[in-house]
């Protein structure tokens, strides 16, 4: 339920302004909590499934509840999830405790306030802002901060090369991500994402719908330009530097065990979902159905939108099993003189083509 | 060229270093260890020579009473010919020229002669234990080597005369 | 304490460490990113190979040997029989000859492979490192078929082997040779042609070939700076001068000669040829006793001995000394991973961390080997 007819609904009832915009925001928020807590264990259970059996093995596999973790491995996550709860709470002596402590919380703020404007159906959308997008590629900037406090914090050299490489990889990998959502907004002439989806109602080029990806060649660059700047946001292989196992142990991440890992892996998740949803609304015609005209009444809206959703985290998911990670200089050359140029001319060539064909 | 030929053209410039040690095989030369810096770099800029690889080096301890030696490999990637050269030490204060400047890989293989016997190079710029810790006593692989009784509070066993480990 | 220069930082990576093939623990001194020394400090894993030896017999160092480098048993057995052999002037049977060189390439795949799946592994690849321990697995199969064991095998002995080639052996080795031919090809789809591998390989961490031939390096990190040396062709051992196999030699395929991406390719086209070996051996291979040589008693003449033979990793030399008894006087091993880890130093000035792991990646080192 939106924010929106919450407070509507509560108007009806009775005349407190303030109490029922608190109460409106907290409700709306309890299923996004619970949205991102399923995301997490799902996502983690599909991914140990998925790199498994690319990997020629079988990842978690059990007998039944209660007999090692579930038939095919289902009760995995939920053993972890009660095992990371029940983990010890250390702390290095010689960090920084107060900068430690609030460090997941920021992460999870930024994925978190993300998670609010994603579209999944026509009716389902906890806010409905006039500039949408720009909210998103705004908020997940804050996770930044979130990971420069919790590599300084560690007071751990190897946290800190990690840490000063995501912010500045994050930091980099904005601007192509910023300039390639750009071209949906230009199209559509609009920053909210409902609107966004509805203009791509209808077909194009007679058989393909009219989703922007398809809509000309410049926006299917583009799509494809936001989608290695998503990856890149995310800190996912090949992009995945900061977190490189092989090299740093774990990061950034390095010091923090138990219940505040745990956060940070329900934020890398939710981060997925969020960046994946905003490539799903801006250009693969979020909750349309993808042929015109069929199935795409009231709660189908919902099961393309998943269905799209779901292919791109998997798609994210076999990149990350099959490619080796670039090198930090690397990564910023992809960044700076590949991407960057590439978007600009998009932006460009989209200009045009909407100025000659309409 | 054979290993005859290879000592006689060192005879031929060094003829005080070489000597006469019927216990050693045709293949093997024993070499003064004072003029060891300067044979060494003729055996290796020489033309007719041009030892360019340093196979091994190896401490030998043969017993109580006799000299620590060390023995050089060496071979010719070029000609294909090979030598080996044995120094003998003092066993009260062993040192010889150090050739890491040489043969690079000798930096390495003599720290391990090093850390094993006690045979000190001179002229080696890094010349520390590489296989034991840096604090450890004694020189291992001597034949009166005796381990130290515990190393940082933790107990070194000894090997039994008989029955072999505690 | 010392002088503190400029912003140089000191950093530990191991001994405990992903990619640090074992107990290594590297001192870097970096300015920001890039290296400007490393001291790499070994002897976590000193077990004391040479002082035992000289206390136990020349049979019962056998297992030792093993130990040493853990991941080519066979060829570490082999070089150890190959210079007790020469010392005593024994003549092993043909079969047992050919047996041996099945066995030393066998183990030199299965070495190879886990080499070039743990350099995968460094660079971020996951998935080839899978691939390519299920097909060591089926090698590994092998050997336990063979003499029971599947990583430290004690198989070569003085005069002869520990057992002889079970029943059907040959088909078994056939048909695996058979499904792992175009398993290559996978591997190099996957990983060697991949834009980002290349990428963070080719031109790191070239060694030229003096540097190389003067810091000791040899085997295929000799032969990807360009050298052609292999102790199989040019001072052969065993039977090694009946077959025909090519030695591969790095080209700077994809960057400079002697990068990275040489020795890896070089290690990858070993592979090919010790399948090629493998199949004229078994083509070949006569019958006969394999325990017909074994000496009642090992009591070499006094004497000493230096022999070296082409373990995956390089020369591998053994320098034994013999003073008549049935106990060695001195054993020492020249292992081929401790002359690779010692130019880690020159070869990484200047580079950056993640190239170090990859540098180190592409050596193929074994500490138990290095430590012995």
């Amino acid at each position: 339920m939106t924010v929106d007819m919450l407070i509507d609904w509560f108007a009806t009832i009775g005349n407190f302004p303030a109490l029922a915009f608190i109460l409106a925001v907290v409700i709306s928020g309890i299923p996004l909590f619970l949205i991102m807590a399923l995301n997490a264990m799902i996502a983690v259970y599909v991914e140990r499934k998925v790199s498994a059996f690319m990997m020629d093995r079988i990842g978690p596999m059990g007998q039944g509840p209660g007999l090692h973790a579930g038939k095919w491995g289902l009760l995995q996550t939920a053993a972890d999830a009660v095992k990371l709860l029940v983990k010890e709470d250390t702390i290095p002596d010689s960090s920084d405790k107060f900068l430690f402590k609030m460090a997941p919380y920021i992460i999870f703020i930024g994925a978190f306030l993300g998670l609010a404007a994603v579209p999944f159906s026509s009716t389902l959308q906890v806010a409905d802002f006039n500039v949408g997008v720009f909210y998103i590629i705004a908020v997940g900037s804050i996770g930044v901060i979130g990971i420069v406090m919790a590599g300084w914090a560690s007071n751990n050299k190897w946290s800190l090369y990690g840490a000063m490489r995501s912010a500045s990889q994050i930091i980099s990998y904005e601007i192509p991500a910023g300039l390639s959502i750009i071209i949906p907004i230009m199209m559509a002439g609009t920053m909210n994402l409902q609107e966004l989806i509805q203009f791509q109602s209808g077909s194009v080029w007679i058989v393909l719908p009219n989703w922007i990806i398809f809509n000309n060649p410049f926006s299917f660059i583009a799509f494809f330009i936001f989608f290695i700047s998503a990856i890149a946001e995310t800190n996912r292989t090949p992009f995945d530097i900061p977190e490189a196992e092989s090299e740093l142990v774990a990061g950034w991440m390095t010091e923090y065990s138990g219940f505040r890992w745990a956060v940070f892996f329900l934020s890398e998740y939710a981060n997925m979902l969020v960046v994946s949803g905003l490539a799903v609304a801006g250009f693969l015609g979020g909750w349309q159905s993808p042929i015109p005209g069929l199935f795409d009444t009231g709660a189908w809206g919902l099961f393309w939108f998943m269905g799209k959703l779901i292919f791109l985290i998997f798609v994210m998911m076999w990149f990350r099993w099959t490619f080796p990670r670039l090198r930090v200089d690397q990564l910023m050359h992809v960044c700076w003189k590949v991407l960057i140029p590439i978007a600009m001319v998009n932006i460009f060539g989209v200009g045009i083509w909407k100025l000659i064909f309409g | 060229m054979t290993s005859a030929e290879i000592i006689a053209v060192i005879e031929s410039q060094f003829s005080e270093a070489v000597i006469e040690n019927e216990d050693l095989a045709d293949h093997q030369v024993e070499l003064d260890s004072a003029h060891w810096f300067d044979i060494a770099t003729f055996m290796k800029n020489d033309p007719n020579l041009s030892f360019d690889q340093l196979e091994c080096i190896t401490g030998v301890d043969p017993g109580e009473d006799s000299q620590l030696q060390t023995r050089y490999n060496l071979h010719s990637m070029e000609y294909r010919h090979k030598i080996e050269v044995v120094i003998r030490h003092d066993r009260e204060n062993p040192k010889v020229a150090s050739i890491e400047q040489l043969w690079r890989i000798g930096d390495w293989f003599e720290r391990e002669t090093y850390d094993m016997y006690g045979i000190i190079y001179e002229g080696h710029r890094d010349l520390r234990r590489i296989l034991c810790p840096d604090d450890w006593e004694g020189w291992p692989l001597r034949k009166d080597y005796e381990g130290q009784e515990s190393y940082h509070g933790i107990v070194v066993p000894k090997i039994k005369e008989e029955e072999g480990w505690e | 304490m010392g002088v503190v220069q400029g912003d140089q930082m000191t950093l530990n990576i191991g001994p405990q460490h992903p990619s640090t093939h074992g107990v290594l623990r590297l001192e870097v001194m970096t300015d920001g990113e890039i290296v400007s020394k490393i001291k790499p400090h070994i002897g976590y894993l000193h077990r004391c190979f040479e002082k035992h030896s000289e206390n136990v017999t020349y049979e019962q160092v056998i297992p030792f040997t093993d130990r040493c480098d853990y991941l080519a048993s066979m060829n570490s057995n082999f070089g150890y029989v190959v210079a007790m052999e020469q010392l005593m002037e024994i003549k092993v049977p043909e079969r047992v000859d050919y047996i041996r060189v099945i066995m030393g390439e066998l183990n030199r795949i299965g070495s190879h492979l886990l080499a070039l799946g743990v350099y995968g592994l460094d660079i971020g690849a996951f998935t080839p490192f899978l691939y390519m321990l299920r097909d060591r697995e089926r090698i590994l199969d092998m050997f336990e078929y063979t003499c029971g064991a599947r990583l430290l095998y004690n198989y070569m002995w003085v005069g002869g082997v520990s057992h002889d080639l079970p029943k059907d052996f040959e088909k078994i080795c056939i048909g695996f040779l058979d499904y792992f031919e175009p398993q290559i090809e996978e591997y190099n789809n996957l990983l060697t042609y991949n834009k980002i591998f290349v990428e963070r390989t080719a031109d790191v961490g070239v060694i030229p070939a003096d540097v190389a031939v003067s810091y000791g390096v040899s085997g295929p990190n000799l032969r990807g700076s360009g050298v052609k040396w292999d102790v199989r062709k040019d001072e052969p051992y065993s039977i090694y001068d009946r077959f025909e196999f090519d030695v591969p030699v790095g080209n700077g395929h994809f960057g400079t000669l002697g990068d990275c991406f040489d020795r890896y390719w070089v290690r990858m086209l070993e592979i090919q040829e010790s399948v090629k070996i493998i199949r004229q051996a078994l083509k070949d291979i006569p019958g006969g006793d394999v325990h017909q040589a074994l000496p009642k008693k090992i009591r070499p003449p006094k004497g000493s001995i230096y022999r070296r033979t082409e373990s995956p990793r390089g020369d591998l030399g053994y320098y034994i000394i013999s003073d008549g008894t049935p106990v060695p006087f001195r054993v020492k091993m020249r292992s081929p991973a401790f002359t690779a880890l010692s130019c880690l130093d020159e070869v990484s000035r200047g580079w950056m961390i993640s190239d170090v792991i990859a540098i180190l990646g592409s050596l193929d080192i074994v500490l138990g080997e290095i430590d012995r």
